[in-house]
């Protein structure tokens, strides 16, 4: 499995005033097993972009493949496209509608045509995945906690048994732990389904952690494309495009402009203090 | 799909017809509706068409924005003219089953079709060259009097101007919510009408719920600012008619008085 954009473009508005140049030639590939993470301020295209990969808008002007076929060629099966290519949006309350939240999960396989029992084996399977246990079935959607109603949300899309899952924003609105909790789900979802996720986020600290890859979105075009570390070398840059590299990125390198031979592509708070005593170490004997 | 509703929205730009004070909108889109239904030829709806096409022109709203918010009433209209064409009695030119075509329907139709058309352009003119918060205004203004009576005027204008101002929240909410059904296999266009009114219970769920949502948070905001309608409020920007205003009233009345006479006496 692997999604390839071509020359996207994305004009919005047209016909008004206020035309807006939303996506300028994107060309980007996403190979099978990536753990993506796309990252951009609010207004940068990243949300529009992700709904071009499913195919809920249509590029002005590109190509989208997906294993090689134009999800825009006449007769592309996109009810198919859309459940190999899972989108879960940033609101579960844009999605919960049902009574309980196994008829909820049930939406999307039933969608696919799918039998009441294969339905429901199918959306077991894929709340078992997000951490939510049969007590919870018959509960209403509604009366869950934010972080809840997300693992719902994730389950509803999973439940089409996607080959690639993307997030927007999944983490939104919730606190730390929540936050934390969710993102350890998804890098796990990886390794125990074995999907392909593209994790949509502003924030770099939560995906720096997590992702393989990072594709930095900035005014409608891709900044960067590249390893974590490489990325956030960038740390200046990202800062006028409005956002911050993680913190320990800022303190390594404020610490090597004083003087300090410290390492500074650490991502996470372990990597930097082990770098830090590491050069502290190497200073002492030196 | 759902935006090119254009009924009721606003369009942002700089013209004279936008800085006109809202009063004299209201009274204009008023005044021009009662003038529709004075005239009875065609030379009346000539004028009709040209005075709207002229106000158009200044308001420097594309037509075509204008006609696209059309397509959505393009079946109303449709049923309209069919209707007319076939059920006004008179003499038949040609019959068919119960209808009969008559000269006089036809007659009908195209004005009632004309009729409709101006109606409807006229008055989404209004609300697309004045924001709703400024339509209010000059509402609860023009109403005033009826405060003396009793008539909540200034409860009322804030309702509507509340329903206005979250037309558009609701209408972004609802591509939001579409697209995430149709993310999880939703099918909103085919099937007949049971299934697609069975298809719509996944949108309208979590829009009410959402509405409901928006609304007690409002009602909550309100609350903790203490607002406690009219009494004594005043305003950061009072309206207080122009120079232009007064053009616009004159130019208004001229309009009406020539359409009538020549729609009526020739």
């Amino acid at each position: 499995m692997s999604i390839k954009l071509e020359g996207i473009n994305y004009l919005y508005g047209q016909g008004t005033e206020m035309v807006s140049h939303a996506l300028k030639n994107i060309n980007i590939e996403i190979k099978d097993g990536e753990f993506v993470g796309l990252i951009g301020h609010t207004g940068s295209g990243k949300s529009t972009l992700v709904q071009h990969l499913n195919g809920l808008i249509r590029p002005t002007e590109g190509h989208i493949y997906f294993d090689g076929q134009d999800i825009y060629a006449e007769g592309y099966d996109m009810k198919k496209h859309r459940s190999n290519v899972g989108l879960v949006f940033q609101y579960p309350e844009h999605q919960l509608f049902e009574v309980d939240v196994l008829s909820d999960v049930c939406f999307g396989p039933k969608n696919l045509g799918l039998k009441k029992a294969e339905a429901e084996e199918q959306a077991k399977k894929a709340l078992a995945l997000v951490g939510m246990d049969e007590s919870y079935y018959k509960r209403s959607p509604f009366d869950l906690s934010g972080g809840q109603k997300r693992r719902v949300a994730i389950a509803g899309v999973l439940a089409m048994k996607p080959q690639m899952l993307i997030l927007d924003e999944p983490t939104a609105g919730l606190d730390p732990q929540g936050r934390k909790e969710i993102l350890e789900l998804i890098s796990g979802l990886r390794e125990r389904a074995g999907i392909t996720i593209v994790l949509v986020s502003h924030s770099m600290e939560d995906v720096a952690e997590y992702v393989d890859r990072i594709i930095v979105m900035n005014k409608g075009s891709v900044a960067y494309d590249a390893a974590p570390k490489e990325v956030f070398a960038h740390y200046e840059e990202l800062e006028e495009m409005g956002l911050a590299a993680p913190q320990v990125s800022y303190i390594v390198h404020k610490l090597r402009a004083k003087g300090l031979p410290v390492e500074t592509d650490a991502i996470t708070i372990e990597e930097a203090a082990r770098d830090i005593l590491a050069a502290l170490a190497s200073k002492k004997k030196g | 799909m759902i935006r090119d509703i254009t009924i009721g929205q606003y369009y942002q730009t700089d013209s004279v017809i936008h800085r006109l004070d809202p009063r004299v909108k209201l009274a204009g889109t008023l005044l021009y509706i009662v003038t529709l239904f004075f005239i009875g030829n065609m030379w009346g709806y000539f004028l009709a068409t040209a005075a709207l096409a002229a106000v158009i022109k200044l308001s420097k709203v594309p037509l075509g924005f204008i006609v696209r918010g059309m397509k959505a009433i393009a079946f109303i209209l449709g049923i309209t003219v069919v209707f007319n064409m076939f059920l006004t009695p008179g003499e038949p030119i040609f019959s068919f089953w119960i209808f009969k075509l008559t000269l006089e329907g036809i007659r009908t139709a195209i004005f009632m079709g004309w009729r409709l058309i101006l109606l409807i352009i006229g008055s989404s003119l209004m609300t697309l060259t004045t924001t709703p918060t400024n339509l209010t205004d000059g509402m609860e203004k023009a109403l005033k009097a009826f405060n003396k009576i009793g008539v909540p005027v200034h409860e009322i204008a804030m309702m509507m101007s509340i329903s206005l101002r979250f037309i558009p929240i609701l209408l972004e909410e609802t591509d939001k919510i579409m697209k995430a059904q149709i993310a999880r296999g939703a099918d909103f266009e085919s099937g007949n009408i049971v299934q697609k009114a069975k298809a719509m219970v996944p949108l309208l769920v979590p829009l009410f719920i959402s509405a409901f949502r928006r609304a007690n948070d409002l009602a909550m905001a309100m609350e903790s600012r203490c607002y406690h309608g009219g009494e004594g409020r005043t305003k950061m920007k009072p309206l207080v008619y122009q120079k232009r205003d007064r053009i616009a009233y004159m130019c208004i009345f001229a309009f009406m008085a020539l359409d009538i006479f020549v729609g009526r006496i020739f």
